[in-house]
């Protein structure tokens, strides 16, 4: 019998109770058990950023976490962002600033993106830029997706006014 | 490209953990950011029979100020060491060395204590844990220990930690007034493991150096201090032809292999460029701080 625990996470403000093997990736539960396949897997090991959700606050590779470990935490995923008839300002911002191409990258991008410009509402260029570098984009060349970061902070700073 | 099965364990104190590493008899690892640790075992480089989760263990998440310095708790986040007003004023040379730690989802969950234990030759914990003469407290089956710094880092990825130990903090002795630092590193892109890093503090009295560490990493197995450098700083007024010599003597001092991502003769010769750029940004701190 493999080793498995039953645990409580709550994703987008939804409690999912599951009994979950040992060794399940988080993103692997996100998007084989609970089908919210929003959250990519590219690397599988820390790399590319795809698979970046937020978990408790901050942003975390949902490829370096295991599920059990996530028993009793609020995990944050794209799908919790806005809707295709809704978008969340930041996607909003990706989208008239042409920063995806293909998409593959643009959930890591989003959560990592939101977690920066939580934590740092007024993020210079060069913030922003370092805050991106630990995601990969094969398309975009990075500056759209930097522009479109630009945007959304500067939506933000006018809705604190 | 997924883990191999393990027994997941989850500590809720000290004792626990160590129980539960010292009943494996030796197969088992801890988990505690998992930054390092997952991606071996998702490359299945690693095959633990049981992980020891210590995320839950409370009070070893903390930067506390003691008598001698600061304290570090093992489970403090690398996010934390960067943004830590604490750290910022005690070890400004800690809180920059963070920036250049991976990236923001890595530093948000990666923690010191692994980070040191992983033990990792181009890691950036390990070279400032040895520039700031820290002391690394363990506690396994037998008690609690200290260990210097200078004795902790054994190889690459190995350390003098036994299989049923566990770090719980860092100490930092307060570096003195008038010290300035600067640290220095060449990466092939941002957040990717350092090629070569140099850190450096250098107090002054009297415009003389009282005392210059340097810290390296890229030049072997493991971070390593420049001493034969530090031996040329000390009672000397700095200057241009110093830093000169001293980074020359910095660079002679290391062996560095080769690899595909950078050659013995050019990792040699970043060790001396840093080296210099560290100490100059150290002396003109500490020709600052003294003012």
């Amino acid at each position: 019998m493999t080793d498995s625990h039953r645990v409580h996470i709550c994703v987008n403000g939804t409690v999912h109770e599951h009994v979950v093997e040992d060794r399940l990736l988080l993103v692997d539960f996100l998007r084989d058990v609970l089908n919210l396949t929003g959250t990519h897997v590219g690397c599988e090991h820390g790399v590319c950023g795809a698979c970046t959700v937020i978990v408790n606050g901050d942003s975390a590779r949902a490829c370096l976490m295991f599920a059990v470990q996530a028993d009793g935490a609020e995990v944050e995923t794209v799908e919790g962002l806005g809707r295709v008839d809704r978008l969340h300002p930041l996607q909003e911002a990706f989208r008239e600033h042409h920063a995806l191409q293909c998409g593959f990258c643009t959930p890591g991008m989003l959560m990592t993106g939101l977690d920066l410009l939580r934590k740092r509402p007024l993020a210079s260029d060069a913030e922003i830029r370092d805050g991106l570098s630990g995601n990969l984009c094969r398309c975009t060349g990075y500056e759209h997706i930097v522009a479109a970061l630009r945007a959304a902070r500067k939506r933000i700073g006018e809705d604190r006014r | 490209m997924k883990p191999p099965p393990f027994k997941y364990v989850q500590a809720s104190s000290l004792d626990d953990a160590v129980v539960a590493l010292a009943a494996s008899g030796g197969d088992a690892k801890i988990i505690a950011g998992g930054q390092s640790l997952v991606p071996m075992l998702n490359f299945r480089l690693l095959r633990p029979a049981v992980l020891v989760d210590i995320n839950r263990i409370p009070d070893l998440d903390f930067v506390a100020e003691s008598p001698a310095g600061l304290r570090i708790g093992a489970l403090t986040r690398h996010r934390t060491l960067e943004t830590s007003a604490r750290v910022a004023s005690a070890f400004p040379v800690l809180a920059e060395a963070m920036t250049h730690v991976a990236h923001l989802a890595i530093r948000n969950r990666g923690t010191i204590g692994g980070s040191l234990s992983h033990a990792d030759p181009a890691a950036e914990l390990p070279m400032l844990a040895l520039l700031l003469d820290a002391t690394i407290i363990a506690a396994g089956s037998r008690g609690r220990r200290s260990i210097a710094a200078k004795e902790f880092f054994v190889g690459a990825l190995t350390t003098a930690l036994e299989p049923d130990e566990i770090v719980t903090e860092i100490e930092l002795p307060r570096l003195p007034p008038a010290t300035g630092w600067g640290f220095e590193e060449y990466a092939l892109r941002r957040g990717d493991f350092a090629i070569a890093a140099a850190a450096a503090t250098v107090t002054l009295g009297q415009s003389r150096c009282v005392e210059a560490r340097i810290a390296l990493i890229g030049g072997g197995d493991r971070p390593v201090r420049a001493a034969a450098a530090e031996a040329l700083l000390q009672g000397r007024t700095p200057g241009p032809e110093l830093i000169a010599q001293a980074a020359r003597a910095a660079r002679d001092g290391v062996d560095p292999d080769g690899d595909l991502h950078a050659s013995a003769e050019f990792r040699a010769h970043l060790i001396g460029v840093l080296t210099a750029r560290a100490l100059e940004a150290a002396c003109e701190r500490a020709a600052g701080a003294g003012r």
